[in-house]
């Protein structure tokens, strides 16, 4: 296994994809000549030339357009959003056109196509940039809606999302683009969708996390664990579908849950989460399901309010207590 | 190409012309009766009728080939027709019924017919617009060459998709032939209330880097010849053409519209350019139709769609396994 960035990781995923397929081809603002606003898709130009890696215009709602047209008749587009908050631009397409292609053609025409890009509250980039966009995406059929945050579950994750013959929301984190991990070299290694992943086993509390969150949500368990808290923390790598089995097995075993995520809570994940878990598993829960969210306001460009907005560790450990009564 | 008038050289053969002239008639029956069960309120939702337009899309389909693609927006169903869908998957789909064209899924909006390369009715003003160049784009990356052909009406010009749309279009010279229905009417609002010029041409053609040419659409063989023209610059490599086809939408912008906007006196006059009327014309004073064979025209014209109704009234509903069915092609996993 090697030791890759995040955006390496990417990078490998795609590379693998096309040179396995050549349907497969990436198409964005700014990712062959410039190698990518955030450097993803560096020297895929050179290895692949400009027939499939593709500049557009910056026209969100014109290339995602594009994209699900090609898809319609067989390519398997990369379309690649500089930021997922450029994504509301195409919102039209992705919700009416890639979601429902499939559904209102009665299954003639299907739409194998992933939008990816990098989201969240990344660092004084203010309330249009600062987008998490996973609930609004989620909420949608039709389409699936996936969330790395290692380097070895992004590129497998893109690659699973790559071969899907669906239309995939492929959602990064800016600020897990230069994170380190361990990849495996394997051309076949995929993450399979709608698998959550334990990455910390624990057997007191449940703590439900994915994308960025997760490395807050890890730091405040080795907190709690100072304290005897043993947290159990589930990665959930594909928001939709939910592995609510994974979930759920997790709770029957802890009996408590809090769910942590970078985005607003007013119909959240979080929130949708929660409900899934009370309708199969209300009896196992020995407290409510809490959760820790992002600050229910326009994201702030002054660095002291954007931490604010954010969940951290102290507000994790106060909620995992208040679930725990101690 | 040079210009010909339709008198001194039919774009056509005799055999083509009645085709067409039969198209136009299936489309305006279809149309006539689908009001009719719509008031019935066997056909639910929106419906948006087709009557008067018909030169315009059986003209420029009927110079295709068949392995090209057709989008089109919501006012779908003439559209359908002319590129060959059984009228009775049409209706069935108007009435709900699993044997419809989108499996009672769509509807009136949005039909749906891979077999016959009809990429769609689809209903949000303007969205299509970059899927056609979408699939355009997917014909030059595979070394093709058939041609997208792409409608939408006069509202459509307004949106930022159609402008992205063309641009793209252009730059990367793809094989898509725009085609800008000009009814006159945006819904309810006329021409010159939503456009700073009425000529289209200069919105959506120069503008963008391709030819913009305006045509009469209700003159079918001219609406052909223009057509083609576009046809054999997006095959030769050439890119995107733009055709302004004016015309006029006989019924209100859908069902539900009185149509107080516009005046007695104005649709009088464009019932005059009626292209049915004025095509039968034509194919008489040609002496290519007589009076015993238009009649019989129409006789089975009548019984087709009839058929149709009686196929579409008489076929199943779709059973309530299918509502989570065709949904994602990976087995579909309620969220509920």
């Amino acid at each position: 296994m090697a030791v890759l960035q995040y955006r390496e990781a990417l990078r490998q995923a795609m590379v693998e994809e096309m040179e396995r397929d050549d349907r497969v081809f990436l198409m964005g603002e700014e990712v062959a000549e410039y190698n990518g606003a955030y450097k993803v898709s560096q020297g895929m130009l050179d290895q692949f030339g400009p027939k499939r890696i593709i500049d557009t215009p910056i026209s969100e709602n014109g290339f995602a357009g594009i994209g699900i047209g090609a898809a319609m008749v067989g390519l398997r587009p990369i379309v690649e959003f500089m930021t997922f908050s450029f994504s509301y631009v195409a919102f039209d397409q992705l919700v009416n056109n890639a979601a429902n292609m499939r559904y209102m053609s009665g299954g003639q025409f299907s739409v194998p196509i992933v939008f990816r890009g990098n989201c969240g509250i990344a660092g004084s980039l203010g309330a249009t940039h600062s987008h998490r966009p996973e609930a609004l995406y989620a909420h949608i059929p039709g389409l699936t809606v996936v969330m790395p945050s290692t380097p070895a579950d992004a590129k497998g994750l893109l690659k699973a999302a790559i071969r899907s013959d669906d239309p995939v929301i492929f959602i990064e984190h800016e600020n897990l683009l230069g994170d380190k991990g361990e990849v495996p070299d394997d051309k076949d290694f995929v993450v399979p969708i709608g698998k959550a992943d334990v990455k910390r086993p624990g057997n007191d509390v449940t703590l439900i996390t994915y994308s960025r969150m997760l490395k807050v949500t890890l730091a405040a368990a080795e907190k709690l664990a100072e304290d005897g808290i043993d947290a159990e923390v589930i990665d959930l790598r594909s928001i939709r579908p939910l592995d609510l089995d994974t979930l759920v097995a997790s709770v029957t075993k802890t009996h408590r849950a809090v769910i942590i995520e970078e985005d607003w809570p007013y119909c959240g994940v979080g929130a949708g989460i929660s409900d899934r878990i009370m309708q199969v598993a209300f009896d196992e829960l020995d407290a409510p399901i809490r959760r820790v969210t992002a600050k229910d306001t326009p994201i702030p460009y002054t660095r002291v309010l954007e931490a604010a907005t954010l969940p951290d560790v102290a507000k994790i450990v106060a909620q995992v207590r208040d679930v725990l009564y101690r | 190409m040079a210009q010909t008038t339709t008198e001194a050289k039919p774009a056509v053969t005799r055999n083509q012309a009645v085709g067409w002239l039969r198209q136009m008639l299936l489309i305006r029956r279809f149309e006539e009766q689908s009001a009719k069960l719509y008031q019935q309120q066997k056909i639910w939702g929106f419906c948006h009728l087709y009557s008067g337009q018909e030169a315009v899309a059986v003209g420029s389909i009927g110079v295709l080939r068949e392995d090209d693609y057709v989008f089109t927006a919501y006012r779908d169903h003439g559209h359908a027709i002319a590129r060959g869908m059984d009228p009775k998957a049409g209706m069935a789909e108007m009435l709900g019924k699993a044997p419809g064209c989108s499996k009672g899924k769509g509807g009136s909006m949005h039909f749906f017919d891979a077999e016959k390369g009809f990429m769609g009715g689809h209903a949000i003003v303007g969205s299509h617009i970059p899927l056609a160049a979408g699939v355009a784009f997917a014909t030059k990356y595979k070394g093709g060459d058939q041609v997208t052909l792409c409608y939408f009406g006069d509202g459509a010009m307004d949106q930022g998709a159609l402008h992205e749309a063309f641009n793209i279009a252009s730059l990367w010279k793809l094989p898509v032939i725009y085609i800008v229905e000009n009814n006159l009417m945006s819904m309810g609002t006329h021409l010159h209330r939503h456009s700073w010029t009425t000529e289209l041409t200069l919105r959506g053609g120069p503008a963008y880097g391709m030819p913009g040419t305006r045509v009469d659409g209700n003159d079918i063989e001219e609406m052909a010849r223009v057509t083609r023209e576009a046809i054999r610059r997006a095959r030769a490599g050439e890119g995107p053409s733009f055709i302004e086809a004016m015309t006029y939408r006989f019924r209100g912008h859908s069902m539900s519209d009185p149509m107080k906007y516009r005046s007695k006196e104005e649709a009088d006059k464009a019932k005059e350019g009626d292209p049915i009327v004025l095509y039968e014309s034509l194919l008489r004073d040609r002496g290519w139709i007589d009076e015993a064979t238009l009649q019989e025209m129409h006789e089975k014209v009548k019984a087709e769609v009839e058929e149709a109704i009686e196929f579409a009234e008489t076929a199943p509903e779709p059973s309530l396994d299918t509502l989570y069915q065709d949904i994602t092609v990976a087995p579909y996993i309620p969220q509920e």
